[in-house]
Order: structure tokens, then C-alpha cells, then sequence
């Protein structure tokens, strides 16, 4: 199903990695109106740089529909160098690779496209990198 | 706020229900607890349901049951909180008695599963749509993600977590209603195909069709139906983050921990008091990180534990004596009401060749997502 | 002096070797890899596409103009293989670079010379004194047909490059364009595959126009050969923009920096323009750079550059071509793997 108001909504995220820094010092890259733990509201508005490290990942083999043509792919939960968690698809990068620990960069790729007719879809993955 | 109690329960087979529908099965086992109950009029209905929009293009499930149940007119509404939307009906049921507001109410829990092509889609609405699913994780990546951390902190082994999926099978073998109840091992877990690294087919729950439903009165109308009851000692719940990646620790279950303690607060007991426990199994690792969640063994040992045999009759605490997740079957709006059913029928002495002996406090764990949400109760035969 | 003020270029990390293409349709190989003087070509991953491209070749380009991006006031995405037939790739790269919104943007198309006419309308803007900075892209993800000779070089990747007053790391010293209506080469609607026609590509469609347009640009500047260190023509083959040099008065030295479609294979609009980019890496203060692309249907763009010595201070700010295009970490496709990632077979609709 094609979605023209999604794909416009998330673009500071998706494309720009555009996140919030709570004085609290979570970060988040989800767009937030709140602190989830304290529910304070202010907050510094960042880019993140896009380098950060693995925390934990994972291979998929069996995945819905739209990624069906990508398995076997790995997604890893990624700590960014200011603090934030962003859970993003691996690529570009050899399974012997991954590593808990492993330094990784965001680059801008395509996601996914909502069937042959729909809106192609963009964001963020991350690539392993030395 | 009054006691309650459990006077009946029904369920339908768990497995491929080809030939039932949501309304079918939901139907089959509301009927069933109200026979097994004695009654035939009920105050309130609350069923739980995870996504029967997208498996079945059927919500409103409050108005359809009490409706195919024959009670039309009663207060009833659809519950939801992802795989623990039976726990919450439950839940929400045992408030509504305990409240003094009703006397009889039905809660119960069914899911359709089968009728989709593509279920990892689906059950994928129980994680992050924006910041997980668009970026490809599924369900299963998620628990597998957890365990490579728990794997790496702990050294947990590949053949230790297999021993999770062989226990609970081991178990299911005396479940006449278990999806799958027979013996696995360990060759036939180690070369299942992968689903996501390291998690095989045999580490996950599977896909299943099912209904589940439960009884609650008032404790002191209980004798009025039946001699066969338990009484909801403690209720606990919690929410956590919904994503996993806003865990602090990704190796814990922190809304398992808070509604255990919760729950072990209300009840007035702790982990040691448990005989046995119904954990929500839906990986092999989630049974680990649970049980640790619990109480019941120290954090980073819970593997060990499970595979010397703590977990089984004659160790520290039966857990998952129905079969678990993985044998007795998930059909996911149904599993948080089944583990209840099989601790009343622990309590009430009716579990056949796999009662756990002496069981006199039990524990049923129902948890959403990758520990979004966590609902605990406590029972005590009577 | 107005010129290019940030460079910046970008291939995939996966390749096919013509061999592997040969065997598949058994042709010899060796007579490709002499014959076309190919060796293998880049291959766009499965989450690539000619506007990721395009926005990592502009990320480069960026990181040497060190310019905040706030500042161009026009973007221009030239390629025969734009994701959407409508919609244009120039917005996706605006809104993932936070350039904009206060800017010009169009989407360019001219076969192989999509990216040089990117760069000439970019550049002009800046020469006219309507901004202060400008961006032009080339970058592809053609197709060639199973079975069919473009197959062997129909490749992946693309260049950008930021035109600009301040700054300037090579100048424009000339510019001259040089079309015909020609059918040498075309696509039409709602076919996946290109057609071309056979040896006709050759004398009356690229040397005529590449010829036609370096003859002229050498005119107008009153230049001659041995005055430029570096030499790029558009490269749809090893062969061409050799023989095409060699005629114009260049020698294989000027040329041999910039001929990079042997690892690289054609990248249609990226060609000639990352073979600049090639030249500009290791380029000096004072180098004269010439160039000339082609794109069928027919048209040649040419440029003439000199590098000043800003070029020092910038280089080493992004990633090399010829070390993108030798990385270690490039991975080879088996031919079902490069079909599939091609998209050249049905896949079920979901």
C-alpha cells in the first residue's frame, strides 16, 4: 500500500539521522515529544554523524514479503558516537564481519518499495568499517 | 477489593484449525468454560486478541463474541497488548470482579493464524513499525538479537539453549491439547533451518490457531458452581520500551522484572514459593532471560540451570509443564489464558500424567513484544 | 574565476567479471577482455539505485567543496536510469543532504551525456552570477540486455560536482557542445532493454560527435593537445575513447589516469565525469585537464579545466575513485546473483 504521507513525514530521521538530545542525555533518533523515563519535554534538536558501534545483530533468514529478496541479511542494534540506540539492516559488509564491538558508518540506501507500482522508500543502513 | 477465583475454564485444540474460524474457536472454548463453570449467564466478556484486524479483517471482538457466546447485551470489549493480550484480558477481568462492578465474567483469548500468507508481517506489529520493522528486523530477529548479547556476556552454549525447546516438548508428550506433543532432541534442533542467526525453527514458537477462555467469580460465590477453584493470589504488570534497541541492558526483560515484583508484592510470597510456572516461551532465550526475570535463578545462569534440569519435575520450579509456547503451541491472543488454564488445572489436581506434584503456587507469565509488556498472575489452589 | 569548487565520486563495492558474463552466453572470453578491453564491471547492490548513488557521490563532493550546503542554489541528477519515470531523483538528494528548500531543481537526461549537461547548465548558473553555487551529477545503474555486447559494460556509479567562484580547485577554462539527431542508440517507453545499432555506434554516432565537439573546444581555446596533461572521453568501451584520443592528437599517457571503464565499466552518465574524477585526485597545481563526453541520440559535451592549486588541500578529504574501484572489499557475482540483484528476471508480485 503506498503511503505518500508517511514517506514525507519521516524524512528528517530516514534520510538526515536528525534526533533529539534530552538534558537527561538520552538521545533519541526516534522523534519524541518526551523524555520516556523522566517525561521532560525540552530538548536540543541534532544530526547525529552517522558512526557509532554494534551492540548485538542478528542473520535473517526468514523475513516478510518486502525483504524476502534480501535473505539472508543481518540488522544490528547500533550505539552512535553521541549516545543514540538505532536498530538498522547491515550491508555492504561480509557476515564474518559482524562483531559485538564493530565500528560501523550510516549510509543512505534504499529500503524498500511499496510493490511495483508504489513510492520507493528510503533511509538509513550501516556498513561495517575498519 | 474483593478475592477472585477461577471456577471453569475451555480451550480448543491448539494446532493448524483449518476448519475453524476466529468465531469458531473463540465460540468452542467460551461455551466450554461455561459448561465446565456451571453457568449460563455471564456479567462481562473480555477477550484478548493481538491482530485479528490483520489475520482475520475482524476487530470488534467483544461484540462478536458476546454474540456467538449467546449473551448479547453484556459488557464486552477487545483487549489488546500484542502476544500478551490474553494475560491483559485476564487482567482486566480479574479488576472488574475484584472491583465489586460484576460477579461472573468471562475473559478468554483466541488468535487466527493460519489464514495469512505472510505472518512474519503481522507479528511484526508488535515491535517498532518506524525504527525496527522499517529497517528489516522480524519478530524472531529480535529474540535472536538478544540472545547473541546474552550468549556473549554469559557464554552461554548453542546446545544449552537448544535444551529449552527439548524440555518443553518433553513435557507437551502428556498434553492432549499441544500442538506438537512429542519428543525432540538435540540433532534435530541443531539442524533446523536457521530463522535468525542463532535462533533455528525448533527455538521458535510456532504459528498456531487457538482459543482459550476462563471463569472468574467472586472467591467467596466460588463453592455456589463448583469445588474445582483457584484463587488469583497477585496480579502484576508492566510496560517496557517498545523498542528493543531502548533497552539499557539488551541481555534483560526489564517489564518481567517489575511485574514480578508486583505481582510477588500483591500475592505476598517470593520466587522460592513458586512450584511451578507457566513462562512465555516464544524463543527458547526469552524462557532463560524469564526465568532469571522471575527470581527463580541468578542472573546469567538461568541456561545452566535449564539444561541440569531445574526447570522439570524433581528440580526447582516445573516450568512450562503445559508444553510451553513451543509445544503446547502460540496462538497468541490465546496463550496468556492458557497458561492459566493449565495452572488451575495443576492446581485443581486435573493435569493427568503431567500434574506436578504437591503444586500449590503457580505462575503464569504473558508477555507483548520484546518484553513491551509483561503480565504476571499468582495462583494458589484452594 | 568560476570552476569546480568540491569533487566527489561513488561505485558499488560488487563487480562481475566479463568471463563470467562470457562463459554465461558462450562468447570467448578472451576476445571480450582484448576486443572490448574490459575486465569487469561494477554492479549495483540490491539496495542501490541511481538517487543513493547520486546522494554518496554528493556526500563526497561536499566533504572537499566544505561548503554549507545551505548555500547551492541548483541541483541537477542526469541518468538514463532515474528510479522513477516521474518524480524526480533531484528532491530525494536535496532532502538527504538538507540542501534546500530555497533551491532549483530538474532531473537531466541525454543517454551517457546526462551528467556532463548536468554540470554545463550547473556551471553556467554560477557564471551568469544567478548563485553562488551549483551541483551537477551524472550516475546510472544501466541495464544491458542477457546476451547482448552492452551487457559486458552497462555498469553502476556516478560523480558530482560543485560549481563555484570561491574556492575553485579547477577552472573552467572553456566549454563546447556539439549534437545531432542521431539513432544510434535508444529506449523506448515501457521497454526494459536498450536497442543500438550495431557498428553505426561507432564512426557516424560517438567519433563523429566526440571528434566533432573536441575538434572545436580545441579551436575555440586555441589550444593544442600537448598542452593538456590529462585527456577523458566518454568510455562505452575499452577501445573507443583510446582510439577517439589518438585521433584528436593525444597520446596514451594524457590519456591513461582518466581510462578507468576496464574495472569500471560504463557507467552511461557517470562516465567520462568519474574518469575526471579519477584525474583530479592525483592532479596538480596548473595540470590542464580536457574532456569530452558523449551520449547517443547524439551529443558530445567538452570542458576544459585547470587545475589550481586548491586541488592539494582537498583531495584526501574523500574517498578516491581508483580506490573505490580497487577496494579490497569488493565482492565478485556469480551470473544468477548479478541477474537477481539486476532485477533482470520475474520475481513474484506481492
Amino acid at each position: 500500500m503506498a503511503n505518500s504521507q508517511r514517506y514525507t513525514r519521516e524524512i528528517p530521521h530516514r534520510y538526515r539521522l536528525e534526533a533529539q538530545k534530552f538534558p537527561s542525555g538520552f538521545v533519541s533518533l526516534s522523534r519524541r515529544y518526551c523524555d520516556p523515563i523522566s517525561g521532560k519535554k525540552e530538548f536540543e534538536k541534532i544530526n547525529l554523524k552517522g558512526t557509532g558501534k554494534i551492540l548485538t545483530y542478528t542473520i535473517i533468514h526468514v523475513t516478510s514479503d518486502q525483504f524476502k529478496l534480501l535473505t539472508p541479511y543481518a540488522v544490528a542494534i547500533i550505539e552512535t558516537d553521541e549516545g543514540a540506540r538505532v536498530t538498522a539492516m547491515i550491508t555492504d559488509t561480509k557476515f564474518e564481519d559482524l562483531k559485538i564491538g564493530a565500528r560501523v558508518e550510516f549510509v543512505f540506501r534504499k529500503i524498500m518499495e511499496e510493490g511495483a507500482s508504489g513510492i520507493i522508500n528510503y533511509g538509513y543502513k550501516a556498513k561495517v568499517v575498519e | 477489593m474483593r478475592e477472585v477465583a477461577i471456577i471453569g475454564v475451555g480451550m480448543t485444540k491448539f494446532g493448524e484449525l483449518w476448519d475453524q474460524s476466529i468465531r469458531d474457536m473463540f465460540a468452542e472454548a467460551g461455551l466450554k468454560a461455561m459448561e465446565n463453570a456451571k453457568v449460563d449467564k455471564i456479567d462481562a466478556l473480555y477477550v484478548g486478541a493481538m491482530s485479528s484486524g490483520l489475520y482475520a479483517y475482524q476487530e470488534h471482538l467483544g461484540s462478536l463474541m458476546a454474540d456467538y457466546l449467546g449473551q448479547v447485551g453484556v459488557p464486552a470489549v477487545r483487549v489488546e497488548s500484542a502476544c500478551a493480550s490474553g494475560g491483559q484480558a485476564v487482567r482486566l477481568g480479574f479488576m472488574d470482579v475484584a472491583s465489586g462492578m460484576h460477579d461472573i465474567v468471562l475473559v478468554g483469548g483466541v488468535e487466527k493464524m493460519w489464514d495469512v500468507e505472510d505472518g512474519t508481517f503481522v507479528l511484526a506489529t508488535a515491535a517498532d513499525q518506524e525504527y525496527e520493522v522499517y529497517n528489516g528486523v522480524t519478530f524472531p530477529g529480535l529474540y535472536a538479537m538478544i540472545a547473541r548479547a546474552y550468549m556473549d556476556r554469559y557464554g552461554l552454549t548453542r546446545e544449552e539453549l537448544a535444551q529449552v525447546p527439548i524440555k518443553n516438548h518433553k513435557h507437551a508428550v502428556n498434553n492432549p491439547n499441544a500442538q506438537y506433543p512429542f519428543e525432540i532432541d538435540l540433532k534435530q534442533v541443531l539442524n533446523s533451518s536457521m530463522v535468525a542467526d542463532p535462533l533455528r525453527l525448533l527455538d521458535c514458537s510456532p504459528i498456531t490457531d487457538g482459543a482459550a477462555c476462563l471463569i472468574l467469580c467472586p472467591l467467596d460465590r466460588a463453592k455456589e458452581f463448583t469445588d474445582k477453584y483457584v484463587k488469583i493470589r497477585g496480579v502484576g504488570v508492566a510496560s517496557g520500551p517498545i523498542a528493543l534497541h531502548d533497552h539499557k541492558d539488551l541481555t534483560r526483560l526489564e517489564a518481567v522484572h517489575l511485574a514480578a515484583q508486583r505481582a510477588y508484592q500483591m500475592a505476598g510470597v517470593s520466587p522460592n514459593d513458586i512450584d511451578f510456572a507457566e513462562v512465555h516461551d516464544c524463543f527458547s532465550i526469552a524462557e532463560i532471560v524469564v526465568a532469571e526475570e522471575l527470581g527463580f535463578f541468578e542472573y546469567g545462569t538461568a541456561g545452566k540451570a535449564i539444561a541440569e534440569g531445574q526447570a522439570t519435575y524433581g528440580g526447582k520450579v516445573v516450568i512450562n509443564s503445559s508444553g510451553g509456547l513451543k509445544a503446547k503451541g502460540h496462538p497468541v491472543g490465546a496463550t496468556g489464558v492458557a497458561q492459566l488454564i493449565e495452572a488451575y488445572l495443576q492446581l485443581t489436581n486435573q493435569a493427568g500424567k503431567r500434574q506436578v506434584p504437591n503444586a500449590r503456587l503457580g505462575l503464569t507469565q504473558n508477555m507483548g513484544g520484546s518484553g513491551g509488556s509483561c503480565v504476571i498472575h499468582i495462583l494458589e489452589g484452594m | 574565476m568560476i570552476g569546480i569548487v568540491g569533487y566527489g565520486a561513488y561505485v558499488p563495492i560488487y563487480r562481475i567479471k566479463s568471463s563470467t558474463i562470457a562463459n554465461q552466453w558462450g562468447d570467448d572470453p578472451a576476445s571480450i577482455e582484448k576486443g572490448l578491453m574490459l575486465l569487469e564491471k561494477t554492479v549495483p547492490g540490491p539496495d542501490e539505485d541511481t538517487i543513493t548513488i547520486a546522494i554518496a557521490a554528493a556526500k563526497n563532493a561536499l566533504k572537499r567543496a566544505r561548503i554549507d550546503p545551505q548555500k547551492i542554489g541548483a541541483v541537477y541528477i542526469g541518468s538514463e536510469s532515474h528510479p522513477y519515470a516521474v518524480k524526480p531523483s533531484g528532491t530525494v538528494l536535496i532532502d538527504a543532504l538538507g540542501i534546500g528548500p530555497h533551491v532549483h531543481v530538474a532531473d537531466f537526461e541525454f543517454a551517457c551525456k546526462a551528467g556532463s549537461e548536468a554540470m554545463f547548465v550547473a556551471y553556467s548558473h554560477v557564471k551568469s552570477g544567478n548563485m553562488d553555487y551549483a551541483m551537477g551529477i551524472g550516475a546510472d545503474t544501466s541495464q544491458g540486455a542477457p546476451g547482448d555486447a552492452l551487457e559486458y559494460s552497462a555498469s553502476a556509479g556516478g560523480s558530482a560536482f560543485i560549481f563555484g567562484r570561491e574556492n575553485v580547485v579547477a577552472e573552467v577554462l572553456y566549454t563546447h557542445s556539439f549534437t545531432t539527431d542521431t539513432a544510434d542508440f535508444w529506449r523506448r517507453e515501457y521497454q526494459m532493454y536498450p536497442r543500438h545499432g550495431g557498428r553505426f555506434t561507432g564512426e557516424p554516432a560517438y567519433f563523429k560527435h566526440i571528434l566533432g565537439c573536441g575538434r572545436a573546444l580545441l579551436e575555440k581555446s586555441g589550444m593544442k593537445p600537448e598542452d593538456f596533461q590529462y585527456a577523458v572521453f566518454h568510455m562505452p568501451n575499452g577501445r573507443f575513447p583510446l582510439k577517439a584520443g589518438k585521433e584528436l592528437g593525444f597520446k596514451q599517457e594524457q590519456m591513461n589516469e582518466g581510462w578507468i571503464v576496464n574495472i569500471m565499466g560504463n557507467t552511461y552518465s557517470g562516465s567520462s565525469i568519474t574518469g575526471l574524477t579519477a584525474i583530479l585526485d592525483v592532479a596538480k597545481p596548473g595540470d590542464k585537464i580536457f574532456m569530452v563526453s558523449f551520449g547517443s541520440g547524439a551529443g558530445s559535451d567538452g570542458f576544459i579545466f585547470q587545475v589550481t592549486d586548491k586541488i592539494l588541500e582537498v583531495q584526501n578529504l574523500a574517498p578516491k575513485t581508483r580506490e573505490m574501484l580497487n577496494t579490497p572489499h569488493k565482492v565478485y557475482l556469480d551470473y544468477g546473483k548479478y541477474v537477481a540483484y539486476r532485477k533482470k528476471i520475474h520475481f513474484n508480485e506481492y
